[in-house]
Order: C-alpha cells, then structure tokens, then sequence
C-alpha cells in the first residue's frame, strides 16, 4: 500500500499562486498595465511574482516610478538596473520637475510623499494606463486594510472607500469605463513577515539598506533619520554612525532607518518576527500625521 | 510548515464581534506596540476606562465616527502553527453584501451570538448564508457568557436553538463555543470559569480545522487565463514555446494525464507542468501554474481544461441562485453580464422564480430581488459554459452578475439550486 502525499500548499506557496493569478487576470483583460516601481522590498517582490506569472514569455508590461527627488541613490540604482536586466520599460515621472516649473510647492514640513500623487495621476493619463498594479499590503495601515484586489478609481483617480464593488471568490471584476483606472494589489494577504520569508525561499535580491550597514543619522519625532541632501539635522539634533537598516524605503526625508544589527535575510526574518512596532509605526513620518493620513491620501489617488 | 486558514466573521450589531476579533489579535500577539497605543489613546479620548479592542478593527474614518463596521476589513495573525485572513465581516444594514463576500473565500465561518438575546434573525441569515456559499465549516461563538455568570443550562439551550436552525439549513456539523471575548474566555486559551465545557478555545478549534475538501477527490478544472507564446523569446528553446497558465480551481494534475478542452470538446493529454521554469509532475489546487498539451488544439482565455472523464457539460440556459448586491433591483428581461472562470458572456434574465424567506426557511413566489435578497432566476446565455452546481464545485458552479453600463458587480451567483437544497433540508 502507499499512502498518497499530503495536498497542501504552505502560506508561501498559497500567497504566490494567488497573486500569480491575480497578475495573469491583469495581463488578459486589460490593455494597458503597469506596475508601479521603486525598488522598495514589496515593489520588488511583486516584479519577480509577474516574471514567474508569464515564464517563458517576459512581463507583458511597463514599470512606473514616481520619484519625488529625496530618493535614495542605491535604491534608484538598483531600480534601473532591475529594468535593464528583465528588458522593461521604464517610466519615471519626477516630482521635481514639478516643483521646478511651480505646479507643485514644497511643503513646510519638508515631506514630499504626498506630492506624488498629481505626477502619478498625471503618467496614468499620459500614458493612457488602464491598470496600475501597487505593492500595497492590507496588513500596513488601517485604511488600506479595507481595500480590494481590484480597487476601481474614478477619472480623478479618487478612491471611494464607501462604494466599492464586492470582491467575490477570484472573480475579479476589471470593467471601467474610459477615464476610469483600476489599482490592483497583488500583494493584498501578504504580511510583511510572508515578504521577508519569500525574499529569503526565493532568494530575491534587494537594495543594500535593507541590510544593516554603518550610516551617519540623526534622532527626530523619534526616528533614525540618514544625514543627507535632503535631510540635514537641525539646531540641537546630533548626528552619530549607528548601525541600521531601512524596514520599508521611500523619501529620505520622511523614512526612518531602525537600529539593527541584522545583515542577511535571515537575520532580519528572526527580527521582523519578534518585532513589536509596524514598520510604518517605525519608519514613516507622513503616517503619523493623522489617524487617517493613510485614508485621505489613498482617495486623492495616491498608491 | 505553516499552512493557511481563511476564516469570516459574522455577528448582528453589539454581538462583540470586533471584541472578539481584537482578542483573537491581541491574544495572539498580532497587534504590535504603536496599534495598541493608538487604540488605547482614542479609548481614553473616548473616556473608556480600558483599551476598547474593537477599535482595532474599525479601519476608515466615518467608521470610527459613526461607530460601526461599514465595510470588509481583512486581517492578518499567524501562531507557530498556521497563517490566518480573516475577513472582519460587518452584521448591520448592508449585511448581506458583505457576509457573501466575506463567506465566499472563507473556510470556516465564525458567527456570533449574544448568549442573552439567544438565536436572532441576523444569526438565521449568517447561517444561511454561509449554508448557500458551502463554506467548509462554521462555528458559532456563543459570546457574553460572563454576563449570565457561566451558566452552562442558559448556554446549552442556546447551543440546541443554534445546531437545531443549522440542521434546518443542511448544516450537520455545527461547532458551538462558550465564550466571553471581553474577559478572554476560551478564545485563546481555556477557561477556568467554563469547567463544564470540555471542548477546545476558539483559537485552538482554528488551529485544528483542515481548510477543505482535499484536491484528490476533485476532478480536474483548470480555467484558462491566457496562452503564453514567447515567439520572440531571446532563448531559442522557448520559440515554439505554448503554455495554458491558469490556476487549478479543483483537483489534480499529473503528466499523462487526458484532458478535455471546453466548449472545444477536443482531446489532448498534459505533457508538461511548468511552474517557472520549473517542471513539475503534478499540481494540485489551488496552485497556478502553466500546462503543455501533446496536440496544437485551439483553445484560448475564457476556455477550461478538464479531466477528460467526467467533464461538466456546456449549456446556455442557467437555473442559478442569486445574492443581489445591488441597490437597482433585479426584474425579468434585464441584460447582464455573467462572468464565469475566465469567461465573460452577455445574458438576459428570462425570469425569477423565487425568493428565500428566511423565517420560513422557505422558498416565496417572487418577481424581482432587491438589495440583500437571495432568490432564484433563470438566465439564457449568449454561448454556452462548462457550468456545473455550485454544491458539487465550489470553484466552477460560481459566477458574477455584472451591469454591462457601468461594470459594477450586482450578485454572486451560484449554478443551480443551491437555494433549494438550503431550504428544504
């Protein structure tokens, strides 16, 4: 007698296929996709998701940025050597090109994450793009816990969390009318803890500060901001060398770096694990704004 | 390995459901530091003397102005031994909508019951619900048993009341639990205050649940999303290179294996399995993966591959149950659209023919449905589909009613009498 093998899929395995699916219903009903880009861990994870969704066959669609002009240079790097290297289309829509010809003004607090928004909307018009996929996760904030695999945005690219379409088994409705886009997030049911665990199964590389390395940083609202061109300590702020690493990856000037001495994937599944703060807790000023920060970006049409 | 359990939760307004889900969080060490501080600086602004964990759950700004549940909110909390969704389902006014939606992913589904009101309409309606969705397994939390003092005869009648209006729906295996998600009790960990309950805690009977019906038993159904033909691939290998990429809805597949193609009806049999340029000897579902067949027959996005024994048949004329979701109410004669697998195809609603009474348990002479309602209509499609009941397969015997105007979803709908068997057993 043999006994048959036990059918069923680890969360990993699960995860995958789902989002495989949800990329494959993406590339077949709409015209004009893109997935938005930026070298962040879940950005990535979502592209190395969409080379597997059409092996052999290379991914049937460009890749967005939105650069507000604080990047990190290492990020940016690997950004464009990751286009390079899968042969994609790389659209970068920059939001210093607004500031600089006055469509956009700096804001006092410096912050220029919710400056992406008209620049992104503005590439989705330009280019015509009928779906835009996100790396959002629903495990990263309140608001976005609410929102649909497929989230339907007007033609202001308005987000109507009162009024969306039902999301019923894997039947995902991608109907719009012209004007209209459609969000899609891939990465939904994921957990920042199943990202870390598939980076480390799948060995998929990343930028370098996801790792803990030495870097110049100042202390502000509580948070390890890196010295740089976008980030200068004010009066009374001291600057030390710490080890650190970056748990999510954005502007410079509003992304906090977490002392940590981890430096392999390993290591820093072991501390996400027995983490006790979310990463935007721990690493995004802009969230701290306002209990629904979150909620008001997403219905202008921000990510 | 961690494997993976999607649950929904369901409850009327006040049945402390978002207790009970914040305590499954919170218990489970899944709220982390800088959440439970934003929760317990709104309780105070609030002046709750405690935390109030339901504020963990309630996500978009007019719900915490209103102080309800307005929409579906997903969550996420693993133990050492499984990873769990969880879809925070709202109990009040569109309950329907969101219950459906919540039900129809969902392995198990958790209803809630206020052990002093005992079993409420709204419990009737979950419980139909998520009889009518065939979800694997439902348990029901008879909660606030610390405000009748643990009494075990005020819970046991409520717990026969529960299996009683179950086994009225075709529901024989019903899991009852006494709990007090305010205090904890057995939703984590056991109760000292329950000592004549012997069974497991809530969190304890998730653990211990298998997700659902293994794929060994199903036969084959795999709904093509698209062919991948890498003509112009820089690898010279892959230049004749096609692939079926879709994921398995049930079953299992294996090289060798016979296969049909629908509505084709051609023959072929599976010669490759690739999952990413790894090949593969068999899948299962719910894997995604591409397949290579010996024969170029035609078949396209839309079409589903099926073991060739025991393939569902193709037909245009549907007899189907209906979760209306929409404000506009369904009439005879409208023009939708059916999504179906992969498949999208116009129809025209010949006729509704019933609507579910769920006080009754019965099936009422109807001629619309409106919002929340379940009924029964026929449809006539514009080209046939492999469509199969709902009750045999769960994956297949599903669709969508769509308005071909605006796109928007307006049912869920279910191949077959799904209703029929709901109310009459």
């Amino acid at each position: 007698m043999t006994l048959t093998p036990s059918r069923e899929l680890s969360q990993l395995q699960w995860l995958e296929s789902e989002s495989i699916h949800i990329i494959r219903e993406v590339a077949a009903e709409f015209e004009r996709p893109v997935i938005l880009f930026s070298g962040g861990k879940d950005s990535v994870v979502m592209l190395h998701l969409a080379v597997k969704a059409f092996w052999p066959a290379p991914v049937p669609f460009a890749v967005l940025h939105v650069d507000t002009g604080h990047n990190f240079p290492e990020v940016l790097q690997f950004r464009d050597e990751t286009a390079e290297r899968l042969g994609l289309r790389l659209e970068v829509a920059r939001v210093q090109d607004y500031i600089d010809d006055g469509r956009l003004r700096e804001r006092a607090d410096g912050t220029r994450n919710p400056l992406q928004t008209q620049p992104l909307l503005d590439a989705i018009s330009e280019h015509r793009f009928d779906a835009v996929f996100g790396g959002g996760r629903r495990d990263e904030e309140k608001a976005r816990a609410k929102e649909r695999v497929f989230s339907l945005r007007d033609e202001f690219g308005q987000w109507d969390p009162r009024n969306q379409r039902p999301e019923l088994w894997n039947l995902y409705n991608g109907r719009h009318t012209p004007g209209q886009h459609v969000r899609v997030f891939p990465l939904s049911n994921w957990t920042e803890l199943d990202i870390w665990q598939y980076i480390g199964a799948e060995k998929i590389e990343l930028p370098s500060l996801y790792y803990a390395h030495d870097r110049e940083v100042f202390e502000r609202d509580g948070m390890l901001l890196a010295v740089g061109p976008h980030s200068e300590p004010r009066e009374g702020e001291t600057v030390t060398t710490r080890q650190v690493r970056y748990r999510t990856v954005g502007d410079m000037s509003c992304t906090g770096a977490v002392a940590s001495p981890a430096s392999t994937v390993e290591d820093v599944i072991a501390e996400v694990a027995a983490t006790r703060v979310t990463e935007r807790g721990a690493t995004r000023a802009d969230d701290r704004i306002s209990e629904a920060a979150m909620e008001d970006r997403k219905k202008e049409g921000y990510f | 390995m961690s494997t993976l359990l999607r649950l929904a939760t369901a409850g009327s307004v006040d049945d402390g459901k978002s207790t009970l889900v914040g305590r499954l969080l919170f218990d489970s060490k899944s709220v982390l530091a800088d959440q439970f501080d934003a929760v317990e600086r709104v309780s105070r602004d609030r002046g709750l003397a405690a935390a109030d964990l339901a504020l963990l759950t309630d996500g978009l700004r007019s719900e915490r102005e209103q102080g309800i549940t307005i929409d579906v909110a997903y969550r996420y909390f693993a133990t050492a031994r499984r990873t769990f969704i969880l879809a925070d389902c709202p109990g009040h006014v569109q309950y329907t909508r969101n219950t459906v939606t919540g039900a129809s992913t969902a392995d198990v589904v958790v209803v809630l019951v206020d052990v002093r009101g005992g079993l409420q309409e709204q419990t009737r309606r979950h419980l139909a619900v998520a009889s009518l969705l065939r979800v694997p397994h439902v348990v029901v939390v008879v909660n606030k048993i610390d405000l009748v003092d643990y009494d075990q005869a005020v819970y046991d009648s409520v717990a026969a009341d529960v299996i009683a209006a179950a086994r009225d729906l075709g529901m024989p295996d019903v899991t009852t639990i006494p709990v007090s998600a305010l205090a904890g009790d057995n939703v984590v960990t056991r109760s000292e205050r329950t000592p004549w309950y012997t069974g497991p805690s809530v969190l304890e009977h998730l653990e211990e649940l298998s997700p659902k019906g293994a794929p060994d038993d199903e036969p084959l159904r795999f709904p093509v999303q698209l062919v991948i033909r890498p003509q112009s691939a820089a690898d010279a290998r892959f230049r004749d290179y096609r692939g079926y990429a879709g994921q398995i809805a049930s079953g299992v597949v294996r090289i060798g294996d016979e296969i049909v193609a629908l509505p084709s009806g051609r023959t072929s049999r599976v010669v490759g399995i690739d999952q990413a340029g790894q090949e593969l000897d068999e899948a299962f579902a719910p894997q995604s993966a591409t397949l290579r067949l010996a024969d170029d027959i035609d078949i396209s996005r839309g079409d589903l591959i099926a073991s060739a024994v025991g393939a569902p048949e193709l037909t245009q004329d549907i007899e189907g149950t209906l979760a209306w979701l929409s404000d506009a109410p369904l009439r005879a004669g409208s023009k939708v659209l059916v999504k179906h697998g992969t498949r999208t195809v116009q129809a025209l609603v010949r006729a509704v023919t019933g609507r579910l009474d769920l006080d009754s348990a019965s099936v009422l002479p109807a001629d619309t449905l409106g919002l929340n309602d379940i009924g029964h209509v026929t449809l006539r499609l514009a080209s046939a589909v492999p469509a199969e009941p709902y009750v045999d397969a769960r994956s297949t015997g599903a669709f969508l009613i769509v308005d071909p105007h605006d796109g928007n979803t307006l049912a869920a709908g279910m191949v077959g009498d799904a209703l029929l068997a709901t109310a009459n057993v």
